[in-house]
């Protein structure tokens, strides 16, 4: 656990000592601003509550994790820097945790950071703060899922733009594995079970009711196990694949 | 102590390394040689638990770096080959960040911090971030990284290699400044390097130890080992010195007016050849015992296939 905190904090300096972390927050908060207002018609819904804001961000989440998850391992392979991590007294668990907090951490931080937005609900309404809450830290939770993809994808390549390109591909595949479009293509074939199954593996389907203030236990621990499983994962490709 | 019984490491096909045993104990400063690609980093990586062996056994101070790697790495200090460091640090924030995973704490962090910083003098780059540093600075603090703990083992690879000859002097002197009682492997290209450090050589080459002794012996080994060479001043009749006790063969440079004569193995010739010279009033002014050649031996013992059973 120790050496999880030391990790830890050694990868949240390293996001802020390059330009990392600034660039991702700046864009995160640019972009969650114009969905909210232009794509999600904040105010012409005329309603006290963060919906419009919420429901966008399986879609930023996509884009904007995989690039602040595709250095975690890549680089620490390319550069050789992994030789010595791993040549310290720790675990490989302590390592992909480590890492794992801390950029879930600068996610956290990014999310803390769209605050004005509640700002504005409270000013102009009478929102129910109990739901936003619950729909803040639903959000973090399915950024962790995100998360330990995208840093699955980073310690399977040497090179960040593969591991970016990857990540997106296998987040999209569960973000969208709820919407319509793949639903219908499975409508006409399959029964009603496996287009629930399916339906149910969906990020677009958990985060449904978690971006209306609805923490279900299922719901959470779907997010828990696929992040802990993706983690897991990543664990079992470094010890493979480290010294390649 | 680190004992090694007949580790191998295969990389699909390729045999790395091929069942290497040896045995360390305190005070070894052990030279890796060997050609590029003879399985030295590699056999580096697996005692320092970056590599799980195919096969074989390393045990070290009596635990196996099987079930105990953690335990273990904690008394190893590695520099691994080209010192890799975390670049957007800081020289003191990545000594801090080894610190901390050393679990080196308090005021015995700062004291360590401070010693290992005026042993690699770092003093002026402490608060540059590592990616600016000269070459030279980022192998220093690759070094300190390793040293930080103190540990009873140093495993450094190629720890002078593209460093100028200044600062190859000083790694040099820092490696022979530390503790007798430690154990140290370095590999190296640099022959010379081995006689001015180590008390051991270890030559591997395809993945297969070929020698393993002092660096003494090495040059024993050496055909020009104890070999006379003489110069001439006018030519004179020296075909007799062809015949003496022990001399396998005389090489004759006309031009120079050099002779070199070489002696069976194992043999010293200079005593016999002087008092031939002093007999027959050869017309020699300059006379010389050749040391043998390292870079011969090595020639030697590293070609392909020579795999020669060496005590």
């Amino acid at each position: 656990m120790r050496h999880v905190v030391s990790i830890g904090k050694r990868e949240f300096a390293s996001f802020f000592s390059t330009p990392v972390a600034y660039v991702f927050i700046a864009i995160f908060l640019v972009l969650s601003g114009v969905f909210t207002f232009f794509v999600g018609s904040f105010y012409e819904r005329g309603q006290a509550d963060l919906t419009s804001f919420f429901n966008f961000h399986p879609w930023l989440y996509l884009f904007l994790v995989p690039a602040i998850a595709m250095r975690s391992w890549a680089e620490e392979r390319k550069s050789g820097s992994i030789e010595l991590l791993m040549t310290l007294p720790i675990s490989v668990t302590d390592a992909v945790l480590g890492k794992f907090i801390a950029a879930w951490l600068v996610l956290g931080l990014a999310l803390l950071l769209t605050f004005p937005l509640w700002i504005t609900v409270n000013y102009l309404g009478q929102p129910d703060n109990g739901i936003i809450i619950a729909a803040y830290i639903g959000s973090w939770l399915m950024s962790a899922a995100f998360l330990a993809v995208s840093m699955c994808m980073s310690a399977l390549t040497k090179n960040q733009v593969v591991a970016f390109i990857l990540a997106i591909v296998v987040c999209f595949v569960f973000v969208v594995s709820g919407s319509n479009i793949v639903l219908d293509a499975f409508q006409s074939w399959a029964s009603a079970n496996l287009i629930d199954a399916v339906a149910t593996f969906s990020f677009l389907f958990r985060f449904e009711s978690m971006a209306k203030g609805v923490l279900s236990l299922s719901d959470i621990g779907y997010f828990v196990v696929f992040t802990g499983a993706w983690l897991y994962a990543s664990l079992v490709i470094i010890e493979q694949k480290k010294a390649d | 102590m680190i004992s090694v019984k007949q580790l191998c490491k295969r990389f699909g096909q390729q045999m790395a390394v091929n069942h290497l045993s040896f045995d360390l104990s305190p005070g070894d400063i052990v030279g890796f040689l060997g050609p590029n690609g003879a399985g030295k980093s590699t056999t580096m990586k697996m005692l320092t638990g970056f590599l799980t062996p195919s096969s074989g056994e390393i045990s070290i101070n009596g635990k196996s770096l099987e079930t105990d790697r953690i335990s273990i790495q904690k008394q190893i200090g590695y520099l691994p080959e080209g010192a890799p460091a975390y670049g957007e640090m800081t020289v003191i924030q990545f000594l801090h960040f080894i610190a901390d995973i050393r679990e080196i704490n308090g005021s015995r962090r700062e004291q360590a911090i401070r010693d290992v910083v005026s042993k690699v003098a770092l003093e002026e780059v402490l608060n540059k971030t590592i990616d600016n540093l000269s070459k030279g600075f980022k192998r220093r603090v690759g070094l300190a990284q390793a040293l930080i703990h103190d540990p009873d083992i140093l495993i450094l690879d190629e720890p002078t290699d593209g460093l100028d000859p200044n600062q190859k002097h000083q790694v040099r002197k820092l490696i022979q400044m530390l503790s007798k009682e430690k154990i140290v492997i370095i590999s190296t290209h640099i022959l010379e390097e081995v006689s001015a450090l180590c008390n051991r050589v270890m030559i591997i080459a395809e993945g297969e130890k070929r020698f393993d002794g002092t660096p003494d012996e090495l040059l024993k080994r050496s055909n020009a080992y104890n070999s006379v060479h003489l110069h001439l001043s006018y030519a004179a009749d020296i075909s007799g010195l062809d015949e003496l006790d022990g001399v396998k063969d005389m090489l004759v440079d006309h031009k120079t007016g050099k002779v070199t004569l070489i002696p069976e193995p194992g043999v010293s010739i200079v005593h016999l050849v002087s008092e031939y010279i002093y007999q027959r009033r050869l017309p020699v002014d300059q006379m010389t015992v050749e040391g043998g050649q390292l870079d011969d031996v090595f020639r030697q013992l590293t070609a392909p296939h020579a795999a020669e059973e060496v005590a």
